[in-house]
């Protein structure tokens, strides 16, 4: 296999109801990574491409009218779509085209619009459940996370407090981030405080429903030397989906995060990755599941992972510096497109131009992560400069 | 009650601003049906439910007991074996008390929560779990690990339904 670098990158606004159709989203991301490493579209050989749920857009088969928006007009152009884990999985489907030796040059596009779907998007999330034997039931999506949250937390005796730390930690680090549609600081007694949608979820605990987009430029070895000083490298990605059954697993430790990590970090030549790792940005579109994938990516001991974020461990000046962004909890959550923010965020600060947001110390091995389907997929993509 | 407290990142649109033309919109709805298959032993479970049993079914590779029942056990990758009944009792294994609507809409001023969870089935293998809601419980006395019991419909109203059982109750 071929390596294979990252050498530009490109974000919309994460805005709560974009004026732009979907597709100029796309196009929006995409220029701006382009433009970012002095490339045009006739530079690039094929395009990936991830949208989240068709039911958002209200269109079936989405990619095909995605197509001119993202650049994959007359190219060898492909959609994925792991519902959450879409953004980082679009990347290991482009790391592909061109680890192959297929492709030179891949441009990955995702995009979201949530705010079209009424009354709501969250609505759409019924048919995600079995047909017959769960959806009679009505469930709203966030049961699966309140369930998932509570049996976290009652396993190690964590509580909603801190799990707020991490709502307020990553929403502080989102507000130096241009894209957030943020613009306030939260407290712990803000998240507590807040409306308690489904216990133990409140308001605060949950990422925003936003509209956005996002693209990265990946290019061979070779080309990438020639297009950028500053390449940074994808060491490693790995990807799982677990069982559907479920209730069938137990939820206090995401298996799917476990499995996906261990096959990045084994091609990467990772062996200790907590203390390998500089940088994380593990899955937060709700503050329990930062925490929850520090574990499963081997980032934490499992239990100890609180003790670590109120001692600092996980600050932008801390040893591991999580979602040094601000995440989906402090910069928005458009779905494909948050995936792509995180790894968009490891090119940055590992280029040294993450400007406010930069991590002391020169990082070197960053990890981004991102989760979806019926809470059972991880995609992680592992990389260096 | 809740303090109304601050939520920054911008101000969706209700549906109320929609139909008074605030803005310019273009509106379409889907409206798609499906006949679904339940396959055989998904049909075997519902039929169960409305006899007011619950039943699983046995793989012969990994002796486990898989609830809801499957033709094949996916760890194993093989068909399935043997039917097998199980009790309708069972353990919490997680649960959550949910203000929210299947659509996000919010419960009305003094409807009771959503009380779903995820019900460990007695005689089913350890950790086969299904979800479910749970009821005759005081919100604030459920506790993961307590025994619960399903509280059938009347026979004459079960219609071959994962809600045949109103709900679990504590035992």
């Amino acid at each position: 296999m071929r390596k294979v670098a990252i050498v530009g990158a490109g974000l919309t606004k994460f805005v709560r109801r974009a004026l732009e159709t979907p597709k100029e989203l796309s196009f929006e991301a995409a220029k701006t990574a382009l433009d970012s490493c002095g490339l045009s579209l006739k530079d690039v050989d094929c395009v990936a491409h991830g949208t989240a749920p068709d039911a958002f857009d209200g269109l079936h088969q989405n990619g095909e009218y995605m197509v001119d928006g993202c650049g994959g007009w007359n190219k060898p152009t492909m959609r994925v779509y792991v519902g959450g884990g879409t953004g980082v999985h679009a990347i290991v489907h482009g790391w592909h085209h061109v680890a192959s030796g297929m492709f030179d040059i891949c441009l990955v596009v995702c995009e979201e619009k949530m705010s079209s779907a009424m009354p709501h998007a969250q609505g759409f999330f019924l048919t995600i459940f079995d047909a017959i034997t769960e959806r009679d039931l009505k469930p709203n999506l966030l049961w699966i996370f309140a369930l998932e949250m509570n049996r976290y937390m009652n396993r190690y005796g964590y509580t909603k407090e801190d799990m707020a730390l991490v709502a307020v930690n990553n929403k502080k680090n989102g507000l130096k981030h241009p894209s957030s549609q943020f613009k306030d600081e939260v407290t712990v007694e803000d998240v507590l405080n807040s409306e308690i949608m489904a216990y133990p979820v409140s308001r605060l605990d949950v990422s925003p429903v936003s509209d956005g987009g996002g693209a990265v430029v990946l290019a061979s070895e070779s080309v990438a030397r020639r297009i950028t000083d500053k390449p940074v490298w994808i060491e490693g990605v790995g990807w799982s989906l677990d069982t559907a059954y479920w209730a069938t697993r137990d939820l206090y430790y995401p298996r799917y995060t476990d499995t996906a990590a261990r096959m990045a970090y084994e091609m990467a030549g990772i062996r200790e990755p907590a203390k390998q790792i500089n940088i994380a940005e593990p899955y937060d579109p709700f503050d329990y599941k930062a925490l929850h994938h520090m574990e499963g990516l081997q980032l934490s001991p499992r239990g100890k992972t609180v003790e670590l974020l109120r001692d600092g461990y996980f600050a932008r000046d801390g040893n591991l510096p999580m979602c040094p962004s601000g995440g989906l909890l402090g910069v928005g959550n458009p779905i494909a497109a948050a995936g792509i923010m995180k790894v968009a965020e490891l090119f940055w600060q590992l280029r040294g131009e993450a400007g406010e947001r930069q991590v002391p110390g020169n990082p070197r091995l960053g990890v981004a992560q991102s989760w979806g389907d019926l809470m059972q997929v991880s995609s992680v993509v592992v990389v260096g400069n | 009650m809740q303090e109304k407290v601050k939520v920054s990142g911008g101000t969706g649109l209700s549906e109320k601003d929609a139909r008074s033309g605030k803005i310019f919109y273009t509106e379409d709805s889907l409206d798609c049906a499906f006949a679904w298959d339940t396959g055989v032993a998904i049909n075997r479970y519902l039929v169960e439910l409305k006899n007011g049993k619950i039943i699983a079914k046995e793989c012969r590779q990994c002796n486990r007991i898989m609830l809801p029942p499957r033709m094949f056990c996916e760890l194993c990758f093989v068909p399935s074996g043997d039917w097998v009944f199980v009790e309708d009792t069972g353990v919490i294994n997680t649960f959550s008390i949910c203000h929210v609507n299947w659509d996000a809409s919010r419960i009305k001023k003094g409807e009771k929560p959503h009380l779903p969870a995820v019900i460990e089935i007695d005689g089913a293998s350890e950790g086969m779990g299904i979800m479910h809601r749970l009821g005759e419980v005081d919100p604030d006395q459920i506790r993961i690990g307590m025994k619960v019991k399903a509280v059938w419909k009347p026979e004459s109203e079960r219609t071959s339904s994962i809600t045949d059982i109103k709900y679990f109750k504590p035992l």
